[in-house]
């Protein structure tokens, strides 16, 4: 996956809150066998009209939003199904960084594991990014500070080993498999073997 | 020593390397569910790195999401209909077969929801960790263990390591209080639930359900609340094992049996939270008080009685468009809403006491005219036990289709789909938008109250067909 470090773009905001992971990527797009090419799926139900036209009023569909790497969303983003093909498609998409007041813990664990940056923000920064859409701003991942247009820093927290394969571009699978030893060590003291 | 409570034994036993400041802790997983949807793209990892599974005797691997629920196209010689889903369950065969996992394949007469069947193998025991890719792995801290939903990279970690990288999430009390009413359901309560805390109010926590009226629940109506934590945002949910618990597991395939039982049981018996253990939330809840439930829009923390009224909630711009996508106004009465479709399945409620409480009210009763009306049991033993006890016949005298086991109409993904403004009242778990099918209008109820509405043809308190 790509390391991210800093993340300069504009914001696309989509200010539902409960954003689900059925709306982000509909159950009929699951029956894929491979993680690419999600992204024309990507709110599917939202953004194309019964014969798969696009919706013209809808954000994504914008010219504004196209090149957008922050999506900023109403309270709540990430509640349901476990789907990771959820920040697959985002992540097809072109989106980067994900804000919101609450992130469901399945999403982020599998935005982290994937590029993609999922960030909690405050309820002040959150009304005032959601009321100012499409605002440039930065996002600082080695410092953990979203820089505002205004020259507001808001920290906002990660934990330190996603930090760490984030900004290196890497899965947590070759840490698991360095520590094979003391998982061997555990299944022999637990399993008498 | 400190007090400890259910979720923390636990999860101090499966510690591997404990967490730092710098790393989460090392978890290690006793059993991983998997299924068709979620662990393709992990077994291509484990292919691309030159990995094994490690230990294939952890893993209990089965179809059931993209799998017709129709007899022919499973057993009767007619291929998948939808071919990505044909795609789908093939592909599972080739990596289970590559890799040496023992699949509990289509035809199988142990098949079924992977949340139905690991119980009912006896594989899902207290104190285990237990991870799938699926968000209702929740279902099986029913039994006090500490189960999970993952992601399909966090898949392909179990595969290559039995170990998952993690925060240690907080605790959240449920307590219950008092009993539940005659004809007021598990699934009325769980449904309460996530209407009171809302479903981001378990977010970063772990649930455990607690107190008489989950005491005197039976592991099915259990399993129906646990089901649901996922609903409320939780990582899981669990309840303490006890005498219910025990007598569910003995003799089940996959349970300890002999000396080792007896092992067992004393080993799950100190699961059990200490009196005066922390949690870092807590609610009450009395359910004496409590009354059948129906979803009125969009999340499951959308709810109200069936006797109740859309709330009315002026300037909130998110619920007016979740009601305008339910087809609902505030203040509208929930009974007497027409439905066209009524689902009773899903890994929430297709277990055979829940087809017991719909069949009971459909009983020498016919369907609604007009209304379609699909029973999937959860799994092909518990369609097989309906069969005997002759509520298959139920249903098929009261017009309802029976099929076989799997997922069905809770997501759709198998092609058994809600068309567009219908209303389906549902046993399952969802009512987000186009859950069912693309704009389809998802109900969530209890078995009895979807077969209440399935002989009305109108939403319906179940307590109407009582005695």
């Amino acid at each position: 996956m790509d390391p991210i470090t800093v993340i300069r773009s504009r914001t696309v905001v989509m200010p539902s809150s409960n954003i689900d992971t059925d709306q982000i990527i509909p159950a009929r797009f699951l029956t894929t066998t491979v993680r690419d090419g999600l992204g024309v799926s990507l709110f599917a139900d939202w953004r194309y009209d019964r014969d798969g036209r696009p919706k013209p009023d809808f954000v994504l569909n914008q010219p504004a939003a196209q090149g957008c790497q922050v999506l900023v969303a109403g309270r709540n983003i990430g509640c349901g199904s476990s789907r990771e093909h959820a920040p697959w498609a985002l992540l097809d998409f072109g989106i980067r960084v994900v804000i919101s007041t609450e992130i469901a813990d399945i999403f982020r664990s599998n935005s982290l594991k994937n590029g993609l940056l999922p960030i909690v923000v405050d309820e002040v920064t959150h009304e005032w990014l959601l009321a100012n859409p499409g605002v440039e701003v930065e996002v600082d991942l080695p410092a953990s500070v979203l820089r505002l247009p205004d020259g507001r820093e808001v920290a906002f927290p990660i934990e330190a080993f996603s930090r760490y394969c984030l900004m290196n571009g890497i899965d947590e699978l070759g840490y698991l498999l360095s520590q094979a030893e003391a998982i061997e060590r555990y299944e022999r003291a637990r399993e008498g073997r | 020593m400190t007090a400890k409570s259910l979720f923390e034994k636990v999860w101090e036993r499966h510690i591997v390397v404990p967490e730092s400041a710098d790393t989460p802790a090392i978890l290690y997983i006793d059993l991983h569910l998997t299924h068709e949807v979620t662990s393709p793209q992990a077994f291509d990892v484990l292919r691309a790195r030159g990995l094994k599974v490690r230990r294939l005797d952890r893993m209990l691997a089965t179809m059931d999401h993209s799998t017709p629920t129709d007899t022919a196209q499973i057993f009767g010689g007619l291929p998948i209909r939808l071919e990505s889903a044909a795609r789908q369950v093939r592909q599972l065969e080739v990596n289970c077969a590559e890799f040496g996992v023992d699949l509990i394949g289509l035809k199988d007469a142990r098949r079924g929801i992977v949340h139905i069947i690991g119980p009912e193998l006896g594989a899902t025991q207290p104190g285990k960790t237990i991870v799938c890719g699926d968000s209702h792995t929740s279902t099986h801290g029913a039994f006090g263990a500490l189960a999970f939903g993952i992601g399909t990279t966090e898949v392909g970690y179990v595969l290559a390591t039995q170990c998952l990288l993690q925060r240690k999430p907080k605790s959240f009390a449920v307590n219950v209080g008092g009993r539940l009413p005659p004809g007021v359901a598990a699934k009325d309560l769980v449904l309460a639930i996530v209407g009171r805390i809302g479903v981001n109010g378990g977010t970063g926590h772990v649930i455990e359900y607690r107190g008489p009226a989950i005491e005197a629940l039976s592991m099915d109506e259990r399993m129906t609340v646990c089901n649901m934590s996922i609903e409320a945002g939780a990582r899981a949910g669990m309840i303490a094992p006890d005498a219910t618990t025990y007598a569910y597991l003995k003799g089940r395939p996959l349970a300890p049996a002999a000396d080792a039982w007896e092992r067992a049981v004393a080993d799950w018996d100190s699961l059990r939270g200490d009196a005066g253990a922390y949690f870092d939330k807590s609610v009450s809840i009395e359910a004496s008080e409590l009354e059948p439930m129906i979803s009125f829009g969009t999340n499951p923390g959308m709810v109200t009685t069936i006797s109740g009224n859309v709330p009315v909630r002026p300037g909130d711009a998110v619920f007016a468009r979740s009601l305008a996508y339910m087809g609902l106004s505030p203040g509208d009465r929930m009974a007497e809403k027409p439905v066209q479709v009524v689902f009773i399945g899903s890994c929430t409620n297709a277990r055979l006491s829940d087809l017991q409480a719909a069949a009971n009210v459909l009983r020498g009763r016919k369907v609604a005219k007009g209304v379609r009306v699909l029973v999937v049991p959860g799994s092909q033993q518990i369609k097989r036990e309906a069969e005997e006890l002759g509520l298959a016949k139920v249903f098929q005298d009261a017009g309802a289709e029976w099929r076989e086991s799997g997922c069905s109409m809770c997501l759709g993904m198998n092609g058994d789909l809600v068309d567009a403004g219908q209303y389906c009242v549902s046993t399952s778990n969802r009512n987000f938008e186009g859950r069912q099918g693309t704009g389809a209008r998802t109900l969530l109820a209890s078995p009895a109250s979807a077969a209440a509405a399935a002989v009305r043809g109108r939403v319906t308190d179940p307590r109407e067909f009582l005695g």
